[in-house]
C-alpha cells in the first residue's frame, strides 16, 4: 500500500456566496495515477490549484508531502513546488517565448547548469515528445496537440515527483488525445512519478486510474476502480455514472479478461 | 434602503481590498527589482519597447507642443511688449510642467495600456500561474524588467521632450514670428535654474513609478476586477483602468509636487 503524498483534509473553500468545496477529504496516493472528474463547475481545478497553493483553503489543510502548503512562504514554498510539474488546460506557454525558450525555461530559472547542457537537454527532450525541428516556432504557430506536447515537455524538464494534468485532452481530437494519454504512460514509466489527471473524458480517461475521485455538490468521493463507481448506492454518483458512462462501461482490464474468455 | 446600504458596504470592501492589492503588488514588485538573477537582457528589451520605441511618437508631441507654447505666447506676450521673455516662459513650461506630465501621458497611451494588456492576457491564459508552478517568481521575472525600464525610459523621454519642445518653440517664435534669436535663448539662460530642471526630473521619477505600477498591477490582477472575472473583458476593463487611472494619478501628483517643490 503507497503512502498518501497529497491529503486533503476537511478543505472547504468558496468564492463570493457560492461554497466550491465543502469539508472535502481525499487522499492521492504515491507513484499511483488518480483521476478526478466530476461535472464541470465542480471544483476540480480548483483542487488542482489548492494542491499547488496557488488558492487557499478557507478553512481545512491541504498536506502536500506532509507540509500544509497554505502556511508555505517564499523558498520553502519555491522548494516544494520544484516537485511539481504541470500541464495546464490551455498548456499556457510563454506566447512571447519560441518552443525552445518555453522548454529552457525552469532550467535557466532553477538550476545552475551551463548554456550547451541545457540546449542538448531540451533538444534531447523536445525529440523525445515528437519536437524535434519545431524549437524555433512560437506557441502561437503550433496546434494544439503540439502545445500540449511542449507544455509536457517543459513540466518535465526538473523531473517532477508529482505531475498534475488539468484537462489534458480538452479541446483535442480523438486521435490527438490518443497521443497524449501515449505520451502519459510512457513518461510516467520512464519517469515514475505521481500524476493527478483533472479530466472530462470520461469514461476513456479511467484506463489509466489507480484511483477515482468523483467531486459533486462540495464533495469528494473515492473510488478503487470505474467499476466501484458503477456499482454505487449513491444516488448522485449514480446520476453521474449515468449521464457520462452509461450502464455497460467496463475498464480495460476486464475488456481484456472478457476479449481472452471469448472463445 | 437596506440593500443600497449593502451595496455601499460592498463597494467600500471592495476599494479597501483593491488598495491593499496594490500596496502589496508595489512592494513585491520592489523586491523582485533586487531578486537575483537579474535579466540585464529583459530589462534592455523593455527599455527599447517602452523608451526607444517612443521616440517618435515622443518628438511629434514635444515639437508641437513647443511650436504651440512659441504661438500663443508670442501673442500673449507681445500684449505687453515682451515677447523677448518667450524663450523662458516656453523653456520654463516644458521643463517643470508639460514636459514630464506629456511624456507620461504619452508613455501610458503607448506602452502602458500594452503592458496592462500583455500581463492581462498572460494571467488569463495562465501563464503567470505557470511560472509560479515552476517556483519561478512572476514579480522578479515579469515585473521588474517592465518597472527599471520604465524608471529609465521616462525620465530620459521627459528630456528629450523638453529639448525638443524648446526648439519647437524657436521653430514658431523665432523663425515663424520673427521673434530675435540672441533673445529666447539669452532669457532662457537667464530665467532657467538647475532647481527648474531637477523638479522637471523628480516629477519624472515619480510618474515613471505610477505609470509602470498601475498599468502592470491592474493586469496582473486582472482576476479580482469586481464583476469582470477572467476573458476578454476583464482585459479590456483592466486596460481601460490602468489608463484612466495612471493618467489620473499622474496629474493629481504633479499638483501635489509642484506645491511641494515649488
Amino acid at each position: 500500500m503507497s503512502n498518501p503524498i497529497i491529503q486533503f483534509e476537511s478543505v472547504s473553500k468558496s468564492f463570493g456566496r457560492q461554497k466550491v468545496l465543502d469539508g472535502v477529504d481525499f487522499a492521492i496516493l504515491d507513484g499511483r495515477t488518480t483521476v478526478i472528474a466530476g461535472a464541470s463547475g465542480q471544483g476540480k481545478s480548483v483542487a488542482l490549484k489548492l494542491i499547488l497553493g496557488l488558492l487557499k483553503p478557507d478553512s481545512g489543510r491541504v498536506l502536500v508531502m506532509g507540509k500544509d502548503i497554505a502556511r508555505m512562504r517564499g523558498r520553502e514554498l519555491n522548494e516544494l513546488r520544484m516537485n511539481f510539474g504541470v500541464l495546464f488546460q490551455g498548456s499556457a506557454l510563454l506566447d512571447s517565448l519560441t518552443v525552445f525558450a518555453n522548454v529552457a525555461l525552469p532550467l535557466e530559472e532553477r538550476t545552475d547548469l551551463g548554456d550547451g547542457e541545457i540546449r542538448s537537454k531540451v533538444l534531447a527532450t523536445l525529440e523525445q515528445l515528437g519536437l524535434a525541428g519545431h524549437d524555433d516556432k512560437y506557441p502561437a504557430q503550433l496546434s494544439g496537440g503540439m502545445k500540449k506536447r511542449v507544455g509536457l515537455a517543459r513540466a518535465l524538464m526538473l523531473h517532477p515527483e508529482i505531475m498534475l494534468f488539468d484537462e489534458p485532452t480538452t479541446g483535442l481530437d480523438p486521435e490527438k488525445a490518443m497521443e497524449i494519454y501515449q505520451l502519459f504512460l510512457e513518461t510516467q514509466q520512464k519517469f515514475g512519478y505521481t500524476s493527478v489527471i483533472v479530466s472530462h473524458d470520461i469514461p476513456k480517461i479511467y484506463n489509466l486510474a489507480d484511483q477515482v475521485i468523483i467531486m459533486g455538490n462540495g464533495k469528494a468521493k473515492n473510488f478503487a476502480s470505474p467499476e466501484d463507481i458503477q456499482r454505487s448506492d449513491d444516488p448522485e454518483i449514480r446520476e453521474f455514472v449515468r449521464i457520462t458512462m452509461g450502464n455497460i462501461y467496463l475498464s480495460r482490464d476486464l475488456e481484456n479478461h472478457y476479449e481472452k474468455s471469448k472463445p | 434602503m437596506l440593500a443600497h446600504i449593502e451595496r455601499l458596504g460592498e463597494r467600500t470592501l471592495y476599494f479597501v481590498r483593491d488598495l491593499g492589492r496594490m500596496g502589496i503588488f508595489l512592494v513585491l514588485a520592489i523586491r523582485g527589482i533586487f531578486r537575483r538573477p537579474f535579466r540585464f537582457g529583459a530589462v534592455v528589451r523593455q527599455t527599447r519597447l517602452i523608451g526607444a520605441n517612443s521616440f517618435v511618437v515622443i518628438f511629434f508631441t514635444a515639437a508641437f507642443t513647443g511650436m504651440v507654447l512659441g504661438l500663443q505666447g508670442y501673442y500673449t506676450l507681445r500684449k505687453f511688449g515682451a515677447e523677448g521673455a518667450l524663450g523662458s516662459a516656453v523653456a520654463l513650461s516644458l521643463l517643470r510642467e508639460l514636459g514630464p506630465v506629456l511624456t507620461a501621458l504619452m508613455v501610458i497611451g503607448r506602452a502602458g495600456s500594452a503592458m496592462c494588456a500583455e500581463i492581462g492576457i498572460m494571467r488569463n491564459s495562465e501563464q503567470i500561474d505557470a511560472l509560479e508552478c515552476m517556483a519561478v517568481d512572476p514579480f522578479r521575472y515579469l515585473i521588474a524588467p517592465k518597472f527599471l525600464a520604465t524608471i529609465i525610459s521616462i525620465p530620459i523621454l521627459t528630456l528629450i521632450f523638453s529639448v525638443v519642445g524648446i526648439f519647437g518653440g524657436y521653430v514658431a517664435g523665432v523663425l515663424l514670428l520673427g521673434v530675435n534669436a540672441g533673445s529666447y535663448f539669452s532669457g532662457m539662460e537667464l530665467s532657467v535654474v538647475n532647481k527648474d530642471i531637477s523638479m522637471g526630473i523628480i516629477k519624472s521619477f515619480v510618474f515613471a513609478v505610477l505609470v509602470v505600477w498601475i498599468c502592470t498591477a491592474r493586469g496582473y490582477l486582472v482576476h479580482e476586477i469586481r464583476g469582470a472575472g477572467f476573458g476578454a473583458e476583464g482585459v479590456s476593463r483592466a486596460t481601460t483602468q490602468a489608463v484612466v487611472l495612471s493618467s489620473i494619478s499622474v496629474l493629481v501628483w504633479d499638483y501635489l509636487l509642484t506645491a511641494i517643490l515649488l
